[in-house]
C-alpha cells in the first residue's frame, strides 16, 4: 500500500518477506551445487529422451527425490506445531508390505488394496496422534513406539521375507514408481499434486494459521478457541498419510516389498530437509516450498556424490558440510556474527 | 465419562498384551527316559534378512532332527541383548554355548565367564575380535574372501580376462563387504584386462542397488560396462532394474555376478537376467551340530570350519531353483 497508515507495521520495502527469506538460502545452495555440477560433474545436466520420457540425471534426483519430499509436507506440519514424527520410515516400510501383501499375493482390485494400505497409515497416525494430543506423550517418546513397532509389524506382515513382484498382475502397482506422465516419473506428479493441495490447504483456509499458532504458544491459542488438541492429532495423522504414499512409491520403485530396509532412516532426511527449509524444531512460521527445496538439496548431493565417485566411506562427510553451511546460513544469529565486522552499527 | 471407558479399555489392552508375552517362553521339556539329552544355548543376531531366516531356521530343524534341546535367543541386532542371553545360558548350565556375534569386538568378558563355567563356545557365521584363542572351541561360518575370489574366477572364465567392471560394495565397514572386495581384486590382479571402473556402496539393498546403478550408467563411464559385480544378490536384482529401464539387457549386454544365492537371484538366473551368483550358504545347521556331538563326546573339532558352499550360474539354476530354500 503506498498510501501511509500512520502505523509502521507493514514492513519496509526494501525488505522480502519472510517467505522468500527463509527460502534464499536453500534455494541458493541448490543453485550453488547445480552450477558446481554443470561445471565439475561430466554428464550430470544430459538429457535425453528414451522410451517417450525423459531420461537423465536430472530427472533421477526428481523420481528419487519424491520420497523424502512428500515426507517432508507431513513433517513440516507436524514440527510446526512443536512436534516430530520419528515414525514415517517404519510407516512407509507396513504401507509397501501391505501393498505387496494384499495387492500382489492375495490379488485384490488396485483401488481397494489403496484404500486399505492408506486407511492403515491414517490409523497409524491417529495411534500417534492419539499419544500426542489425548495423552500428551512427547512427540519424540510417542512417534519412536511406532518406529520400532511398525518395521516390526512390516517383517510380520511379510513373514520377514522381501516380496517382489516384477509381474504382478496389476500393473498399476508398478505404475506408481515406475510410470510416466508427461515425459516425468510419476512420482513427481504426485509430489506436484500433494504439495499444491497442502499449500492450498493451509494458506487459503485458516488452517495454517491454527498450526502455526498451535507451535508458537499451546495455550494462547487455546484461550483464543483454536481447538489446539484437535489440530495436534490431525497433523500427526496427514504425517502418516504422506509416509503411506512414500512407501507405496518405494516399494513400487523397486518392484518389492523390502521390510527391513524401506525408508529405514529417512524420517532423518525428512527432518532434515524441513529444517534446511526454514522450519524451525520449535514450532510456529513453517515453510512447505522450502522444506520441499530441503529434500531435493539432499538428493541433488546423494546424486552428485554417486556421480562423482566420491569414495564409499567418506560418503557422509561432503554431505554433512554442505548440511552445516546451509543450517548454518539459515541462523540468523550466525550471519549477525559472520557479518558484523562489514556492518556499520545504525545510528 | 466415556473418556475414562477409553482409558480403561486400553489399560486393559495394554496389560493383557503384556501377560500374553510373559506367557510365551515357559515350559521346559524334560529329558527323555535314561540317554541324557544334550542342551545347547544358541543366540541368534536377529531376523534382518531372508538369509538370517534360513539360517535360523537350518539351526532350529536340525536340533529337532537329532533331539537335541535348543535354547535359542533372539538378540535383535543388539550385543547388550546377546550378553545377557549367554550369561542366562550359564546359569541354565547348558552343554554347549553357539552364538552368531553382533559385532566383533567387546566379547572378553562375558566369553571369560563362560570360560570359568566349563562350557565350550561355537562361533557361527561371525567372528569375534579377542585376544585368546582359547576363549572359543572352534568357528564355523562362510569365508567371505574366497566368495570374492570365487566370483572373480568365475568372470576369468567366462570373458576371458577382459572386462570393464562395475562394482556394487556391501555397507561400508562391514565384513562381507570388506572381504569380498578383497578377494575379487586378488583375481584382478593378474589380469591387468580386467578393470573395475566404477566403484560404489549400495547397503546390501535394492533400492540403493538400483539407484547408484543408475547414475553409473549416466556418467561418462557408463557406456562401456560390461560387467557387474554385486556384493550381494538384492543389490544385483536392484541393478537389473537400472539396466532395463535404460533400455539394455541385463545378463546380455552388461554380465552380472553377484553373492548370496538367495532365491530371488535364481529366479533371475532362469530368466537369463543375472549370469552367476556364489553362494554364501545360511544352512550351516548339520555341519554346526556335528561339532556340537563331537564336542560332548570329547573328540578333537578344527579350530575354523569352513560351509560348504557353490557356485551356481545361468546352465544350473532351472535345476536346482525348486530346491532352494532361502
Amino acid at each position: 500500500m503506498p498510501e501511509d497508515t500512520g502505523l509502521r507495521t507493514l514492513p519496509s520495502p526494501r525488505r522480502l518477506p519472510a517467505w522468500a527469506g527463509k527460502l534464499l538460502w536453500p534455494v541458493l545452495a541448490l543453485a550453488l551445487l547445480l552450477a558446481f555440477n554443470a561445471v565439475a560433474t561430466p554428464n550430470f545436466f544430459n538429457l535425453e529422451i528414451r522410451d517417450g520420457h525423459l531420461y537423465g540425471s536430472l530427472i533421477d534426483i526428481l523420481n528419487h527425490g519424491a520420497k523424502v519430499m512428500i515426507l517432508a509436507l507431513g513433517m513440516t506440519l507436524v514440527i510446526a506445531t512443536g512436534g516430530v514424527d520419528l515414525s514415517v520410515g517404519a510407516v512407509m516400510a507396513i504401507a509397501g508390505a501391505l501393498a505387496a501383501m494384499v495387492i500382489h499375493v492375495h490379488a485384490w482390485p488396485f483401488a481397494a488394496g489403496l484404500a486399505l494400505v492408506l486407511g492403515v497409515c491414517l490409523l497409524a497416525g491417529a495411534w500417534n496422534g492419539m499419544l500426542v494430543a489425548v495423552f500428551r506423550v512427547q512427540p519424540i517418546v510417542a512417534t519412536l513406539i511406532l518406529m520400532v513397532a511398525g518395521r516390526g509389524v512390516a517383517q510380520l506382515l511379510t513373514d520377514g521375507k522381501i516380496i517382489t513382484f516384477t509381474d504382478p498382475a496389476n500393473p498399476a502397482l508398478i505404475f506408481l514408481g515406475n510410470g510416466h506422465l508427461l515425459g516425468l516419473p510419476f512420482p513427481v506428479a504426485i509430489v506436484a499434486v500433494m504439495l499444491a493441495l497442502t499449500v492450498l490447504l493451509t494458506r487459503r483456509t485458516a488452517l495454517g494459521l491454527f498450526i502455526e499458532s498451535v507451535g508458537d504458544n499451546e495455550t494462547a491459542s487455546h484461550f483464543s478457541g483454536v481447538q489446539a488438541r484437535s489440530v495436534k492429532f490431525m497433523v500427526y495423522v496427514f504425517s502418516a498419510f504422506c509416509a503411506g504414499v512414500a512407501g507405496l512409491i518405494a516399494a513400487s520403485n523397486i518392484k518389492a516389498a523390502d521390510s527391513n530396509n524401506a525408508g529405514l532412516y529417512l524420517e532423518l532426511d525428512a527432518i532434515l530437509a524441513v529444517v534446511i527449509g526454514g522450519t524451525a524444531l520449535t514450532g510456529g512460521r513453517f515453510y512447505l516450498v522450502g522444506a520441499v527445496i530441503g529434500a531435493l538439496l539432499i538428493q541433488t548431493l546423494t546424486t552428485t556424490i554417486f556421480m562423482r565417485d566420491v569414495s564409499a566411506h567418506i560418503i557422509p562427510l561432503p554431505k554433512a558440510l554442505v548440511i552445516v553451511i546451509v543450517c548454518l546460513l539459515q541462523s540468523p544469529a550466525f550471519r549477525r556474527k559472520i557479518m558484523a565486522p562489514f556492518v556499520r552499527r545504525a545510528a | 465419562m466415556s473418556k475414562r471407558i477409553g482409558e480403561i479399555v486400553l489399560v486393559a489392552g495394554l496389560l493383557a498384551a503384556g501377560m500374553m508375552l510373559a506367557s510365551c517362553d515357559k515350559g521346559q521339556p524334560k529329558d527323555g527316559a535314561g540317554k541324557k539329552k544334550i542342551v545347547v544355548g544358541f543366540s541368534q543376531i536377529g531376523a534382518e534378512s531372508d538369509w538370517r531366516k534360513a539360517n535360523t531356521e537350518s539351526i532350529k530343524a536340525e536340533a529337532a532332527k537329532r533331539g537335541i534341546e535348543l535354547k535359542f535367543a533372539d538378540a535383535q541386532q543388539k550385543q547388550e541383548n546377546q550378553i545377557q542371553a549367554l550369561r542366562s545360558f550359564i546359569q541354565m548350565k547348558v552343554d554347549v554355548i553357539a552364538f552368531s556375534p553382533v559385532v566383533e569386538t567387546g566379547w572378553e568378558p562375558v566369553l571369560r565367564e563362560i570360560k570359568k563355567a566349563g562350557i565350550p563356545v561355537i562361533l557361527s557365521d561371525r567372528a569375534v575380535d579377542v585376544s585368546d584363542d582359547s576363549l572359543f572351541k572352534t568357528f564355523i561360518g562362510a569365508d567371505f574372501v574366497e566368495e570374492g575370489r570365487r566370483a572373480g574366477r568365475w568372470l576369468v572364465k567366462k570373458t576371458g580376462g577382459k572386462a570393464k567392471i562395475a562394482e556394487l560394495q556391501g555397507t561400508p565397514g562391514s565384513a562381507p563387504a570388506i572381504d569380498r572386495k578383497k578377494g575379487f581384486e586378488e583375481i584382478l590382479k593378474d589380469h591387468p584386462d580386467m578393470k573395475i571402473i566404477k566403484s560404489q556402496t549400495g547397503d546390501f539393498t535394492r533400492a540403493k542397488g538400483k539407484e547408484v546403478f543408475e547414475s553409473f550408467l549416466k556418467s561418462p563411464e557408463g557406456k562401456e560396462i560390461n560387467v557387474l559385480y554385486a556384493h550381494n544378490d538384492d543389490m544385483a536384482l536392484g541393478a537389473i532394474q537400472a539396466i532395463e529401464e535404460a533400455g539394455k539387457k541385463p545378463g546380455k549386454d552388461i554380465l552380472i555376478v553377484s553373492i548370496d544365492g538367495v532365491r530371488g537371484a535364481f529366479e533371475a538366473m532362469v530368466a537369463g537376467k543375472l549370469n552367476c551368483s556364489v553362494e554364501c550358504n545360511p544352512l550351516l545347521g548339520p555341519q554346526m551340530f556335528d561339532l556340537v556331538e563331537k564336542i560332548v563326546a570329547g573328540q578333537e573339532i578344527p579350530k575354523r570350519v569352513v560351509v560348504e558352499e557353490g557356485v551356481f550360474d545361468e546352465s544350473q539354476a532351472k535345476e536346482a531353483l525348486p530346491t532352494r530354500k532361502y
